[in-house]
């Protein structure tokens, strides 16, 4: 346990909302204990700002621990930091010295519209979901549990794609704007599992038109996304899911 | 007394209740159920799973989500696993075995009928959720792989890796987003609950603040389902996540719900301590780090010695000292307790005082640090990107942490609450887990009261009742949203000079001195006189800045925090009362002679369900009696 005090300046994106346009603006902190979260290192700041009379910062944010994908934001060029696999609220002041110059702006999407500062709509993501990302089946019509046997090399691999937290680094850091990390990862953890073959076309065909009607770009094989990724979902989903798709669409009966 | 609460269980044998309940239940007709609306308020696990359920069935549901997606809820956090009586292993596991291990594990405080009930659904759950692709950890034989919690002798939890809440809340808000594109959910996000709106007597809608806009908007339903999870956050750090809050719930008891038990609330003895003023929140580490982990503090007070340079004699490893049969494998509540006590004294490690080792040192010389890395490498892994301290070469320093709050809002075996039309689902009711919740099955409980218990009672209610019909345009609508408008005003007026969270900080010192771990009365009247005063300087002198039409993250934490130091006094009121340790309770004048928690079932073997009597009026306390027919009330041992 070091506590060591450092000073950092931040130029912050500030918008008041989705119609405004928008502005940097630098903030000094002082005397931050290293062993802070980088979130309550903004809670400090805007307890500070709020003291001032001026607006805090507003940034999505709830678990804090990792896992619900509530937060996200650009620092210095990289979507929640240049850290691996971790998501803004687990990256801590101890990975900055002191006196550097950080700069934080919200994920730049066409499909996600700044909402205020560094909070955006992902409401996309939810409307892709609702598109195809479940199994057809009633509560109460499920056969026992143990009548599906899954071998459990495929049952890990589904694992490791749903493990997505929907946070959106995958969109924030790719050139194009693409989803497709995000959909391969949906679309790759029903392909694997025997629930989801009876769906698997349909499935693939509507979550993709969603996506593309939504605005978000196409991929061009940089794998930025996978780097981003907070939880290492691999790009085999995104060429899973073309898979997928082409097929759907050759033995499309419609 | 006993008509007010009335808990509907029926007559018959425990095991044969559930169903000769439902048998007499009233049904709503496939055709018919499109010409009710319901809402539902939250959209965790139990809020996702109702609303899925229920517009399966075909009636129109409307979601209220905090969040900006269903997929934020805290349950997504739950790491372990959930319980069900499946007895795949083959390991004499039954129906009964998980009733009683859960009623016992409760410390005999939750009434029989419900928690069988939930032991009968569990199976269910799983076949559900496996259905939906939730992609459960299995055996190389393909089959469902099973592991073993706290408080049980068989293996009974199914998981999913570390997380296991992430995923059946995933399969829930996949189903529930199936019903959405089906046009049978209407999805509300970043809506907050601002009050409960009665009509006639009975739950008929509610205020929301569009938290984009700032708006106030009016819902109205044939029924309402709150589905709004746990009051943790009263304490200020918890393992909960930031938006956890008691406003909807609070806002029902205000409008005649019964709050019951609110003093029973879980701490959860391994989590990563807090490292500064400005720490937000805390972070569970699994307690089975602890089959390997010793706990201990240094016997001296004040040795500020880092942990290598104190030598053996001169640690105290308290847990195994205390209690040698069970050693550092004593149950939460224990472990919690006297990790404070150590601290208490001034032996606690860490800048802060506030810490406990929990050391591998001993296992690692003994096993090896392969042996160890293949059991916890994960938990060391977490454990490091946050403190930045390799557990390997240091023990970790771990404190106990508020995780889960048993108490709720009274429910009777339908889940309705005592405002007819109001049912209450998941952590946010008080039903099934007494003073102390076995791990493994808050999801359970969630799950099993949205898919599987709510759709079959819901209709008891609707058919059952005859009720006019109700706009939005009436006066009561009106009424409840000129209440929220003047309440948020009252508070953008104020124009003090404190933050809302220093007001949340101070709060939660006092709810955690004086009714956390270890409670008295001299503490409890204490906080019941601190608690109004700071009430009073929060109406006085807080800060919000900004205007209510708009994104106000201030306003809403303001809201939260004004109701937290309203309902943080029910707590302490309620803890007063109740003048016995049971489970997470413990009153420090209710202790055998080795100081553990001394239950008292001749006079508390009832739940308190506390009645809103007007602001400024203390609030009556009506008792519903708990009545054991099929188990044998027993103290827990540890020694």
């Amino acid at each position: 346990m070091s506590g060591k005090r450092i000073s950092l300046t931040l130029k912050v994106w500030r918008q008041e909302s989705a119609k405004d346009a928008g502005k940097m603006a630098t903030y000094e902190v002082k005397d931050i204990n290293d062993e802070m979260s980088f979130l309550e290192m903004l809670d400090v700041l805007n307890e500070q700002l709020v003291t001032k009379g001026e607006r805090p910062i507003t940034f999505d944010h709830d678990c804090r621990e990792g896992i619900c994908g509530a937060c996200g934001f650009v620092i210095n060029g990289h979507a929640h930091s240049k850290e691996k696999e971790i998501t803004v609220c687990q990256l801590h002041m101890r990975k900055f010295q002191d006196g550097e110059t950080l700069v934080l702006e919200p994920w730049r999407a066409k499909a996600f519209p700044v909402l205020q500062d560094l909070m955006v709509d992902r409401s996309a993501f939810d409307r892709i979901q609702a598109a195809g990302g479940y199994t057809s089946v009633h509560t109460g019509s499920a056969v026992d549990a143990n009548s599906i046997l899954i071998p459990k090399v495929d049952a890990d691999a589904a694992f490791d794609a749903a493990t997505c937290i929907g946070c959106g680094a995958c969109v924030a850091s790719c050139k194009n704007a693409s989803a497709m990390l995000f959909v391969g990862a949906k679309v790759s953890q029903f392909a694997l599992l025997p629930q989801g073959q009876v769906e698997r076309e349909r499935r693939v065909k509507a979550m993709v038109e969603r996506m593309d009607a939504e605005g978000f770009g196409n991929c061009t094989n940089e794998y930025e996304c996978e780097a981003a990724c907070p939880k290492g979902i691999s790009v085999t989903n995104i060429a899973r899911m073309n898979r997928e798709f082409l097929k759907a669409a050759v033995t499309d009966q419609g | 007394m006993s008509k007010i609460l009335d808990s509907k269980v029926p007559d018959g044998p425990l095991a044969d209740k559930w169903d000769l309940h439902k048998a007499g239940l009233k049904l709503v007709a496939p055709n018919n159920r499109r010409k009710y609306n319901i809402l539902v308020v939250g959209t965790g696990l139990a809020g996702a799973s109702a609303a899925a359920s229920l517009a399966e069935m075909n009636y129109n549901v409307t979601a209220l989500c905090i969040s900006d997606s269903p997929r934020r809820a805290h349950s997504i956090a739950a790491q372990g696993g959930i319980n069900a009586a499946k007895n795949y292993p083959n390991d004499n596991d039954s129906v009964f075995r998980l009733f009683y291990d859960t009623i016992k594990g409760g410390d005999f405080r939750a009434r029989e009928a419900n928690v069988y009930r939930l032991a009968q659904v569990s199976s269910s759950i799983i076949d559900q959720c496996v259905a939906q692709g939730v992609p459960f950890a299995r055996e190389y034989g393909g089959v469902l792989a099973n592991r073993t919690f706290g408080g049980a002798q068989v293996s009974r939890t199914f998981y999913a890796r570390g997380q296991t809440g992430q995923q059946l809340l995933l399969g829930a808000y996949s189903a529930m987003m199936r019903q959405v594109a089906r046009g049978k959910v209407d999805l509300r996000a970043r809506r907050e609950m601002m009050d409960l709106v009665v009509v006639d007597g009975i739950a008929r809608g509610v205020i929301a603040r569009n938290l984009v806009t700032g708006e106030l908007e009016r819902y109205a339903a044939d029924a309402v389902l709150l589905c709004t999870g746990g009051y943790g956050n009263v304490f200020y750090l918890s393992t909960n996540a930031m938006a956890c809050n008691v406003t909807a719930a609070y806002r029902a008891h205000k409008r005649g719900a019964f709050m019951a038990n609110p003093c029973f609330t879980q701490i959860h003895p391994t989590c990563i301590p807090v490292s500064g003023d400005y720490q937000s929140k805390l972070t569970l580490m699994s307690e089975s780090l602890r089959n390997d982990g010793r706990v201990w503090v240094p016997k001296k007070v004040g040795d500020k010695r880092p942990a290598k340079d104190i030598p053996e004699n001169e640690r105290d490893y308290y847990l195994e000292r205390k209690y040698p049969s069970f050693g550092n494998m004593v149950p939460r509540d224990v472990a919690s307790r006297n990790a404070k006590m150590a601290c208490d004294e001034g032996r606690g490690v860490g800048s802060s005082g506030l810490a406990v080792y929990l050391d591998f040192e001993d296992a690692i010389k003994r096993d090896g640090q392969p042996a160890i890395e293949a059991r916890y490498g994960n938990l060391f892994h977490m454990y490091e990107k946050i403190t930045g301290e390799n557990p390997y070469k240091a023990p970790m320093r771990i404190y106990p942490a508020v995780h889960y709050t048993m108490g709720g809002l009274w429910v009777d075996y339908n889940l309705e609450s005592t405002v007819p039309g109001l049912f209450v689902l998941g952590e946010a009711n008080f039903s099934d887990h007494g003073a102390n919740r076995l791990g493994a099955s808050a999801l359970m409980q969630g799950l099993a009261d949205g898919y599987f218990v709510v759709p079959y009672t819901i209709p008891a209610h609707l058919v059952g009742r005859s009720y006019r019909k109700v706009s939005t345009a009436d006066d009561e609508f009106r009424q409840a949203e000129t209440q929220v408008k003047e309440r948020i005003d009252r508070l953008l007026a104020v124009g003090g000079s404190r933050t809302v969270d220093s007001f949340h900080r101070e709060l939660g010192l006092i709810m955690w001195d004086n009714c956390g771990m270890a409670r008295n009365r001299k503490g409890l009247e204490e906080a019941l006189e601190k608690i109004p005063a700071l009430r009073k300087a929060f109406w006085a002198d807080v800060k919000v800045l900004g205007a209510g039409a708009n994104i106000n993250t201030e306003l809403e934490k303001a809201g939260r925090v004004a109701d937290f130091l309203e309902f943080g006094e029910l707590m302490c009121r309620d803890a007063l009362v109740r003048e016995e340790s049971c489970g997470g309770h413990f009153r420090e004048e209710s202790q055998t002679e080795e100081g553990e928690a001394k239950r008292d079932d001749e006079k508390y073997c009832y739940v308190a369900a506390w009645e809103h009597a007007g602001d400024g009026k203390a609030p009556v306390m009506h008792k519903e009696d708990l009545v054991f027919e099929n188990v044998k009330l027993t103290q827990r041992s540890y020694k």
